[in-house]
């Protein structure tokens, strides 16, 4: 919700003062010699949802890749341009781990990883070099609740991640990703396979979370985007056709005419 | 409009024959395996005893038991394995994990697959070449298993690399996305889901091992040699060369001979099977996602 009027400018730009978190400069991706996002820039603030919506194919998920480097395992895939991750240019990180454990990351079909309930969520801070059990236990109870999943598991922790239901595990993989204390988290299309009612449990998580990381949900659900981003960006096919606060562009504040027919629906 | 036409009826008549003919064609196969282990068990069956499989052979060969050539196979399997597994497991998980798909790799995959292809003979002669002279080791177990792991390992990087891939690549991506190295990745993720594909396929290796002939015949299996092996530089008795050599080596065999260590053969590779698809159902009831 962005009502107050100072909070964000009427053009999408950032508020003034606003500390930047990811900021994007002339970013280009390509797979081979197709290229799937052209000369994309834009700044995400510190504490605030962005919502990316647009399209299949529109190169979000390819988007998502390029910050936290997912390149380096994609050997057709070529990123240009810049992402300054605090401050930093992405590619300049010395310990690339480092830099991807404080960016979380939810996939659209949810992954709960063949290892314990527990073991889910531990495992990013056990990678990180914490052995101390009691560390785990209060991480592990930790993010399960943020992530409201405590309750359906807590009596069984023992029992497979990869074996609980649709809308658990995606839970469980927000969980996950809450257990690298990420400062930013990435969500792509989470609900796709996730059904109405944890759906809407998760907004809430994730408008709770806000309070403490920057969050980027790229939605196939321009209600979602709607109800959760503070701005919102729009791909068409590689492109960028704008950025604007979320409320103007479901009001037809739009400086395309294409955005506005998208959010309507009337075509995509 | 569809009534049965002269030719529609035709088709279904071919059609039934066909399938009658291709399904008579498979029942012919289980044919031959009915009948080898039929005669095996009814010519070889009174051999077995205890004191056969726990002594030696005597009066060249004609009498006594196969315990030299039992002991020689299993030496033969347990080195030939020490050798394969760790070199076959590192390459795979090379070329699954690591490897981009370049003409590096591009070579190695078509080194594999000819590598699968050499006749066993040709081992047989390239083991003589590079560990009984080359290397030096003689003619001894340790150059008999090494060729034999040379032959083996073509099977045992498919293999490995097959149960590498039925790991879901969403897993990996899930660990890489949260910071994990690919090493964690594998040693947290990839191994403990397919190390059991891994040995379901180690051990259908062994019992091939177990019965190959050629290779180990100019490297380390011995004709006739009373004595159990004491290290990896002796020679040993094999089973394999030991049913050859009897069968057609040597004058005066009893007819229930060969059979009998042909029977011993043939249960060592098949439990060796049978262990390897009872720990594959067992695992697929454990399956993780
Ligand atoms: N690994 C890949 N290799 C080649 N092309 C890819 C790969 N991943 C995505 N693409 C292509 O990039 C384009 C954008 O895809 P993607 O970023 O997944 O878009 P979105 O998430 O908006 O649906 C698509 O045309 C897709 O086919
Ligand atoms: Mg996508």
């Amino acid at each position: 919700m962005v009502t107050d009027e100072g909070r964000t400018a009427v053009d999408g730009s950032t508020r003034d003062g606003a500390e930047v978190k990811l900021s994007v400069r002339d970013l280009s991706i390509s797979y081979g010699d197709k290229t799937v996002l052209s000369g994309v820039s834009f700044d995400v603030e510190e504490h605030e949802i962005f919502g990316i919506i647009g399209p299949a194919n529109s190169g979000k998920t390819s988007f998502l890749r390029a910050l936290n480097r997912m390149d380096d395992f994609i050997p057709e895939m070529q990123v240009e341009g810049e992402v300054l991750f605090n401050g930093m240019e992405v590619r300049r990180w010395r310990n690339v781990y480092a830099l991807r454990r404080r960016i979380g990351v939810v996939f659209p079909l949810p992954v709960g990883l063949p290892l314990s309930i527990y073991d889910n969520v531990a495992l990013s801070p056990q990678l990180s070099g914490i052995k101390d059990k009691t560390v785990l236990d209060e991480t592990v109870e930790r993010c399960l609740r943020r992530a409201a999943l405590w309750d359906e598991v807590k009596d069984r922790l023992d029992s497979l991640g990869s074996l609980l239901s649709g809308g658990q595990q995606q839970r469980l993989t927000i969980a996950r990703a809450l257990s690298q204390e990420p400062e930013l988290l990435l969500l792509d299309e989470f609900s796709i396979a996730v059904d109405p009612v944890t759906t809407m449990r998760i907004e809430d998580v994730l408008k709770e979370l806000k309070q403490e990381m920057t969050i980027i949900l790229v939605t196939n659900l321009v209600q979602q985007a709607r109800r959760l981003a503070d701005r919102t960006a729009f791909f068409l096919s590689g492109e960028l056709v704008e950025v604007a606060a979320t409320e103007d562009l479901f009001t037809g504040q739009v400086q395309d005419a294409r955005s506005r027919d998208y959010v309507e629906g009337r075509f995509g | 409009m569809f009534e049965t036409t002269d030719l529609n009826q035709r088709n279904r008549q071919v059609e039934s024959r066909v399938k009658t003919l291709f399904l008579l064609m498979t029942l012919l196969l289980i044919l031959p395996v009915l009948v080898i282990l039929t005669m095996l068990v009814i010519k070889g069956g009174p051999m077995l005893s205890i004191d056969f499989l726990f002594t030696e052979p005597t009066q060249g060969m004609t009498a006594g038991g196969i315990l030299p050539a039992l002991v020689g196979t299993v030496w033969l399997v347990v080195v030939a394995l020490l050798a394969s597994v760790p070199f076959g497991v590192a390459a795979a998980l090379y070329l699954s994990e690591y490897a981009a798909d370049n003409w590096l790799t591009r070579i190695i995959n078509l080194a594999i697959i000819n590598l699968a292809g050499v006749p066993s003979i040709v081992h047989a002669l390239f083991g003589v070449g590079a560990f009984v002279l080359f290397f030096r080791f003689g003619t001894s177990i340790l150059a008999a298993s090494l060729t034999l792991a040379v032959m083996t390992l073509p099977v045992v990087i498919v293999s490995t690399r097959e149960a590498l891939q039925a790991v879901p690549h969403a897993f990996r991506e899930a660990c890489w996305n949260m910071g994990a190295t690919r090493w964690q990745t594998i040693r947290r993720v990839v191994l403990p889901n397919s190390i059991s594909g891994i040995l379901t396929g180690v051990i259908l290796e062994v019992s091939r091992t177990a019965g190959e002939t050629a290779p180990i015949m100019f490297t380390g299996a011995a004709f006739y040699l009373p004595f159990l092996p004491q290290s990896v530089y002796d020679q040993t008795m094999a089973m394999s060369l030991h049913l050859f050599v009897i069968s057609t080596q040597v004058p005066d065999v009893p007819e229930g001979l060969p059979y009998g260590v042909a029977l011993v053969l043939i249960g060592m590779v098949l439990s060796m099977n049978a262990l390897s698809i009872a720990f594959r159902t067992y695992l697929r009831g454990k399956k993780k996602w």
